[in-house]
């Protein structure tokens, strides 16, 4: 892979010192979005009604990692949509920085589980993709767009098309489009479900050094419980009919967290404790 | 496994179908001579040869070959136009669609060469009736695969695009009518050659000039070997420009695989 630039020097100019990691939680004080009393209900064609999201509250802090944990049928997709704007909440309130959310915002980046590439468009183009929407001034967010591609080890793939790519390649594509336009809140919707367990991993540790770099707040969320507890400072586990939190997992594992983690008492420990509500749910698909 | 270069193996295919060709030609000639067919039943391919030489050298062809171009051209540019330009009022008024998509199927159903004959009342023995009869065969193309494009962009692109706060018209003009162009240009593809049928039968109904009128006027007087050198002439109008609309296509839709040969016989 080719050589990365550390992403502070191309994120936030005014970020190049690494500030100390706040202690996780303590949301209620720095919160970026709180989520009261969220709903979801869907109508079926034969007139049923699915209770997709149920009485969901949550605070997230700025700068902080959540992972959304929870088998097919939760809603934590519903969830990620609704922050993303993208879908309407049938009740319940969002507020980010204090304002309700109604709709998609600039403030937001979204990657989705597939790398959802223009073909027509080259890299780079698929990257620029926000600073157009937003009519951002192109030419300074072409260069931040060719820094963050560097980031991703992709520096000299800017002008492919994302056909000549693979999908792992791809995914970072999608990552990088996500950030382009300095977000302060990513969401990441099952990102890296569709990749190998060797690429899987691999991204993980990149998703951390760029989450440490920038100090983006993110809510991803996954299939995988290990990967939750790798990245998040906090793991929320949702179980499905109706969607609805069932506990909210602080993880306080030092950082930076290594792959070798994965084998420690502690960090079994936290996976233990968040796969029991499955088995207790008796859905053991996650 | 074939380890042969792919370049090898096209021009082994070439000439298999040179050959192809050259036992089919030679077989007729054989067939034509060794059973002494009339050559106003089925010409020799010599007799054809010959008829078509005759006909391009003696200037003989060349105005009547002016003239059906020109209807192919005109009739298929006011089809295919009106046909794209309806096809996106439909798509993108839901409105529009209701009311007018009615009746374009039914009128789609009709026939147009059971209504050439009144066109050609209409607009005379001219070239515009034949540009009309040519336009009506290569609207619908157009029209049905404008349509069917411009709905065709899938969802994930849609909402990735406004979950970075695009707006419809971004929406449209980013995706979606990224998307359509594929199915535009099968539509073309599909008109270009139904216009050269619409021009023919256009010129059989009633015409002064063209190659379509050529053949009856070559039929009238049993010169069969003519009517068949100017079959040639019309299918190499076909497949030229057949040929033109899927070079522009790879060019303008370049990340799609290029599409396989479509059938489109009428």
């Amino acid at each position: 892979m080719p050589e990365a630039v550390p992403l502070a020097r191309v994120l936030v100019p005014s970020m190049t010192a690494p500030r100390p990691r706040l202690a996780p939680i303590d949301a209620s004080r720095d919160a970026l979005v709180h989520i009261t009393g969220l709903e979801k209900i869907y109508d079926t064609k034969d007139g049923e009604t699915i209770h997709a999201l149920k009485n969901v509250n949550l605070d997230i802090g700025s700068s902080e990692f959540i992972s959304v944990v929870g088998p097919s049928g939760c809603g934590k997709t519903t969830l990620l949509k609704i922050l993303a704007g993208i879908l309407a909440r049938s009740s319940g309130e969002v507020t980010m920085h204090g304002r309700s959310l109604t709709g998609p915002s600039r403030e937001i980046g979204v990657v989705f589980q597939a790398p959802v590439l223009l073909p027509w468009r080259t890299v780079l183009q698929n990257v620029m993709v926000p600073v157009e929407v937003q009519k951002r001034d192109r030419a300074e967010f072409k260069e931040r767009a060719r820094g963050l591609l560097a980031m991703v080890g992709l520096a000299g793939f800017e002008s492919k098309y994302p056909g000549e790519l693979s999908g792992g390649m791809q995914q970072r594509v999608g990552i990088c489009r996500a950030l382009v336009h300095d977000p302060s809140f990513l969401l990441m919707d099952e990102p890296f479900g569709a990749l190998d367990a060797m690429t899987r991993e691999q991204m993980n540790e990149e998703l951390q050094r760029i989450w440490t770099e920038s100090r983006k707040t993110v809510l991803l969320v996954t299939h995988s419980i290990p990967e939750a507890v790798y990245l998040a400072d906090r793991v929320v586990v949702m179980t499905p009919r109706p969607g609805r939190i069932v506990d909210v997992v602080p993880v306080d594992l030092p950082r930076p967290r290594t792959l070798a983690m994965h084998n420690t008492p502690e960090f079994g420990r936290f996976v233990a404790r968040i796969r029991a509500h499955f088995n207790s749910a008796g859905s053991l698909d996650a | 496994m074939n380890r042969s270069h792919p370049s090898a193996r096209f021009a082994n295919i070439v000439l298999l179908q040179i050959l192809t060709f050259c036992l089919f030609v030679g077989g007729w000639e054989a067939i034509v001579r060794g059973f002494g067919i009339s050559k106003i039943v089925l010409p020799a391919p010599s007799a054809i040869a010959v008829a078509f030489t005759d006909g391009l050298l003696s200037g003989d062809f060349g105005w009547h070959l002016a003239v059906t171009m020109y209807e192919i051209l005109a009739g298929f540019a006011v089809g295919a136009l009106s046909g794209l330009l309806l096809g996106f009022v439909i798509a993108l008024v839901p409105l529009a669609q209701r009311i007018l998509y009615p009746y374009v199927v039914a009128f789609q159903t009709v026939p147009k060469v059971a209504i050439a004959p009144i066109i050609v009342i209409w607009f005379g023995y001219g070239v515009s009736s034949k540009i009309v009869i040519t336009a009506t065969i290569a609207f619908f193309p157009l029209l049905a695969n404008t349509i069917m494009g411009l709905r065709a962009a899938p969802h994930d692109q849609i909402e990735m695009l406004l979950s970075y706060t695009a707006s419809p018209w971004q929406v449209f003009t980013m995706v979606r009518l990224k998307q359509a162009l594929p199915y535009i240009f099968v539509g073309l593809d599909v008109a270009i050659v139904l216009s050269v049928i619409g021009a023919i039968v256009g010129e059989f109904v009633g015409a002064k000039a063209g190659l379509g009128y050529l053949i009856l006027q070559k039929n009238f007087n049993l010169d069969m070997a003519g009517t068949f050198a100017i079959l040639i002439i019309l299918s190499v109008i076909g497949v030229g420009l057949h040929a033109l609309i899927g070079g522009v296509q790879r060019r303008v839709v370049f990340w799609m695989d290029t599409a396989g040969e479509r059938v489109t016989g009428a």
